[in-house]
């Protein structure tokens, strides 16, 4: 057996790697059942119409057809889905239907969907549905939507405004009037997309005898959509497993209960056979989570020496047509206000958000979740005020960071900060990136006629959240995580955890966590998840939680399980429990070896009539871990950009990419560099290229990859990372997460370098993403900067 | 329902004949008729590389062909190609730099790599970069990739 010290920190490869590479993966869509029909769904072509009658009659008819289900058919089956918040009772959230009955709300909205014997074949005839329709008045403009007069999203609202939140912490009237330098400045941000490069993917297979549904999914928590089945299709939970295989990219949106998700479940339940639903690319685009529409103006105050008085922010986040259910819409908003200014000390702070609906594709959860935007505003502030006092950027970071000695620290956004560790992150960015010659180099190209530019993005990464946030809010979304780990009579370890994994490696990290704190090998230990049905209760995957909370689950565990095998090699080797260890898969007295493991789980599983009585022989252990004494854990770090900008065509290249991050204990350092990897290309390509663009009709006219353009390898730029490792104390483990990390901070990093690049000629951007012609117009209005 | 139109085609190196609707396209083929699984649809309008396959020695989109097309033709799948041991160092090298996350983008990722070391030229990190950006990645952000790439790449010109 091989070595089990210092699994934890090693840079392990996964062992799941080899067989995805091969192509050996179990997608959603690879999954065939007996009797398994195809579903297509015939969507709205309006962003907001009125159904006025379907005529199934030529589609029933089709070749391979077994039935066509109108929203009708659908509502006894499946009950609608209300998103709401038990602390806001005010916010105004439509209820939404599997499929639509009289009304749609953006264009993509599914109203009739398609069983047939293939997908091709449900195509054919979902074409042949004829749907008599009556156009509405679309509202496509965030600020129109706001306006008293304007037509609603849905005729039953009275209002598009979904919520409004003001957050309030001293007088910043006073302290702007005070203020040496006061800064201003507007911003808009382009809605995205998630693009998981395997789409949304369900197939639903209801035993009707047994009245047992199983559904696979691909999704970050099979857990919630346990619950969301059997409250909506009238089971008992426990009729209901819902498992997730291999899953193809997920990043938040993969999160949501998905209408067109809803229906093909239903519809297995309706009909008592499997159905297969593959969202396409197309569908992918119009139906998916969007995320981050918003506009914001920001405000700085600050003294003469670069020290911030005061910050104002006013949000407005359009959300689409639906809050998304069960975890709403309105988280995006919300955190883009709270995460202004975070990572910062402020004196008085003054936002507000204000969430209305439109009739678009409803928004959710994307990746790091209204952090970035926060992130983008200020520090674009900052690098506004330091160029007015002629400080450098770094400079005003380091004078106004939250320190060590300011903690236990409450933000005026309601964030609560345990450690932080920003100064020592700034300092071992700008030497890793040699800071002070990069600027040199900059001033020399800038002689040359060549504009490049240097961005710092400091970031505060909310990750590991606990019970503390959905529990109040009455949504049924657990913040625990379990595992359960059984010694199997080879003397290996079977570990189930309800850590779900699309590709970050958190198996392999709760792998490394359990092998090394049982004393066994890396390889002695296997880990399943994803299956509901067969795993402890937990959340899944969602904002960076896995290893800091399911990887002190797996260490409670681990703790429990060596225990229990030194108390039975006590009793086999008549020895005290407590001078006995486990190392390499080997009970030692001391210095000398008594047992292997093996033999121990032979005794175990076999021979148990050899034991004393009363000695207990179950070596089974289940622990769950939910934080309670904290919200989450705050990660930190900073990133930095170093870009060229074509002040004739408008083009940016990215040159180069750094971060600096810190995100507790590290448990397998090549993981985690490649999730802040990852995270920072998801950033990159929001900051310069994502765009949901629509018309004025509400039409979208990106749906295909060929129109939203996702960063491709020739794009993007290598980049360095470093770690400042500070380990948390609410657990034993000390993880925080790391997942969200490069997402956040890199689109405040290019927003900062494409302005430090052409601030030089009176120019700044202020719509994300920086396309061309954006640059272009930027550097054309220049001198009337915003 | 358009007539069935019969092919016989070599597949990892087997025979295989079959009764083909004109309209299907290779992958869903390979997919549906044939249950190889490890080309995947990631958008089925030639853009994102994740249903790569070589046919007749040539790494091409499986979604943008269609199956009616390869009568006579000899295809490779990531299947057939692990089981040769083709790739063997670059798919090696994928794992110990973790080079994929989800996995779905790779088996296409991996053709187009293989293609590339085929060639047997040393390309910088730029040009790797742009040989590889007809297949996309959105969870590695591509430098893992580079990397694996790299290595093999200088690797195999060492031994040369």
């Amino acid at each position: 057996m091989s070595d089990s010290e210092q699994t934890i920190g090693a840079s392990l490869p996964r062992r799941d790697a080899l067989r995805l590479a091969v192509g050996r993966g179990t997608f959603t869509d690879d999954i065939v059942l007996p009797r398994m029909l195809h579903m297509a769904l015939v969507r709205s072509p309006y962003a907001h119409a009125l159904i006025k009658s379907i005529d199934i009659t030529d589609a029933k008819n089709s070749d391979g057809v077994v039935r066509v289900l109108t929203g009708a058919d659908l509502e006894d089956v499946c009950s609608p889905f209300i998103a709401s918040i038990e602390f806001l009772p005010n916010m105004i959230s439509p209820p939404q239907y599997a499929l639509a009955l009289e009304e749609v709300a953006w264009q993509g909205e599914g109203v009739c969907a398609v069983l047939a014997e293939s997908r091709a074949l449900a195509e054919d005839a979902a074409e042949l549905v004829k749907v008599e329709w009556e156009e509405l008045p679309a509202v496509v403009d965030p600020l129109t939507a706001l306006l008293a007069g304007t037509p609603t999203v849905h005729r039953k609202l009275e209002t598009n405004i979904a919520m409004i939140m003001p957050i309030e912490k001293g007088d910043t009237k006073l302290a702007f009037a005070n203020a040496d330098v006061v800064v201003e400045h507007s911003f808009e941000f382009g809605r995205q997309a998630g693009v998981a490069l395997e789409t949304r993917s369900v197939v639903a297979d209801f035993e009707p005898a047994g009245r047992q549904l199983t559904v696979y999914q691909s999704h970050q928590t099979p857990y919630q959509m346990q619950d969301v089945y059997a409250r909506h299709l009238g089971l008992a939970e426990h009729q209901v497993r819902v498992i997730a295989k291999d899953v193809g990219g997920a990043f938040g949106l993969k999160l949501h209960a998905y209408p067109d998700e809803m229906a093909a479940v239903a519809a297995s339940v309706l009909l008592g056979r499997p159905v297969k639903y593959i969202v396409d690319r197309q569908e992918s685009f119009t139906s998916d989570i969007h995320s981050r529409e918003m506009t914001a103006t920001g405000r700085l105050a600050v003294s003469g020496q670069g020290v911030i008085l005061g910050v104002e922010v006013d949000i407005l986040s359009a959300i689409g047509a639906y809050s998304i259910y069960p975890r709403t819409s309105v988280g995006d908003g919300v955190q883009a206000v709270q995460f202004t200014g975070a990572p910062y000390r402020l004196p008085t702070f003054k936002g507000r958000v204000r969430i209305v609906y439109q009739n678009k594709t409803p928004c959710g959860a994307y990746r790091a979740v209204g952090q970035p935007i926060g992130c983008s505003i200020i520090e674009q502030l900052l690098d506004l005020a330091a160029a007015k006092l002629n400080l450098d950027p770094s400079e005003i970071r380091r004078r106004n960071h939250l320190r060590s000695v300011d903690m236990p620290f409450k933000a005026a956004g309601g964030l609560e900060f345990s450690n932080v560790s920003l100064d020592e992150c700034l300092t071992a960015l700008l030497a890793k990136m040699n800071y002070d010659s990069l600027r040199n180099d900059q001033k020399k190209a800038q002689k040359r006629g060549v504009y490049r530019g240097i961005g710092l993005a400091t970031f505060v990464e909310q990750t590991a959240v606990g019970a503390g946030l959905y529990g109040p809010a009455g949504v049924r979304v657990s913040a625990q995580e379990g595992c359960s780990l059984r010694l199997n009579p080879s003397g290996l370890v079977n570990c189930s955890t309800s850590v779900t994994d699309q590709g970050q490696g958190t198996l392999t990290g709760l792998q490394q966590v359990i092998a090394e704190t049982l004393g066994i090998g890396f390889d002695d230990v296997t880990v399943e998840a994803g299956d509901g049905g067969a795993t402890p209760y937990g959340g899944g995957s969602w904002a960076s939680r896995g290893l800091a909370i399911g990887g002190e689950a797996a260490r409670l565990a681990a703790i429990d399980l060596r225990n229990k095998i030194l108390t039975v090699a006590a009793a086999i080797t008549q020895e005290l429990p407590e001078n006995l260890t486990l190392v390499n898969s080997n009970i030692f007295d001391g210095s000398k070896c008594l047992m292997d493991l093996s033999e121990l789980s032979e005794i175990v599983h076999f021979r148990q009539n050899t034991l004393p009585p009363g000695v207990d022989f179950e070596m089974n252990v289940t622990r769950h871990f939910v934080p309670r004494d904290f919200p989450y854990f705050i990660a930190n770090g900073i990133q930095a950009s170093y870009l060229e900008v074509d002040v004739g065509t408008g083009a940016i290249k990215l040159l180069e990419h750094w971060v600096a991050e810190d995100c507790g204990k590290i448990v397998n350092p090549l993981l985690v560099d490649e999730q802040l990897r990852g995270g920072i290309v998801q950033g990159l390509g929001a900051a310069l290229y994502e765009h949901c663009l629509y018309d004025d009709a509400g039409q979208l006219l990106t749906a295909s990859l060929a129109d939203y353009a996702v960063p491709l390898a020739s794009e993007m730029p290598d980049i360095h990372i470093v770690h400042v490792e500070t380990p948390v104390s609410g657990t034993g483990l000390g993880a925080k997460g790391a997942g969200e990390a490069g997402t956040l901070g890199a689109p405040a990093a290019v927003w900062c370098a494409v302005n430090d690049a052409i601030r030089p000629l009176g120019a700044q951007v202020w719509k994300q993403p920086f396309t061309m012609a954006h640059v272009l117009q930027a550097l054309n209005s220049k001198g009337s900067l915003l | 329902m358009a007539e069935m139109l019969p092919i016989k085609l070599t597949v990892n190196g087997a025979v295989v004949s079959k009764l083909v609707d004109p309209r299907q396209h290779l992958t869903d083929f390979l997919r549906i008729d044939l249950g190889l699984t490890g080309s995947h649809l990631g958008c089925e309008h030639g853009v994102c590389g994740a249903c790569s396959v070589r046919v007749n020695g040539q790494v091409i989109r499986g979604c943008l062909m269609l199956a009616s097309q390869t009568d006579g033709a000899d295809v490779q799948t990531i299947e057939g190609i692990f089981e040769a041991g083709e790739a063997a160092e670059l798919i090696a090298a994928f794992v110990a730099r973790n080079a994929l996350q989800c996995g779905f983008c790779t088996p296409g990722m991996l053709l187009t790599a293989a293609e590339i070391v085929a060639e047997g030229k040393l390309l910088d990190r730029q040009e790797i970069r742009n040989e590889l950006s007809g297949n996309i990645c959105r969870c590695t952000g591509y430098q893992s990739i580079i990397d694996a790439v790299e290595m093999v790449l200088l690797e195999k010109l060492k031994e040369a």
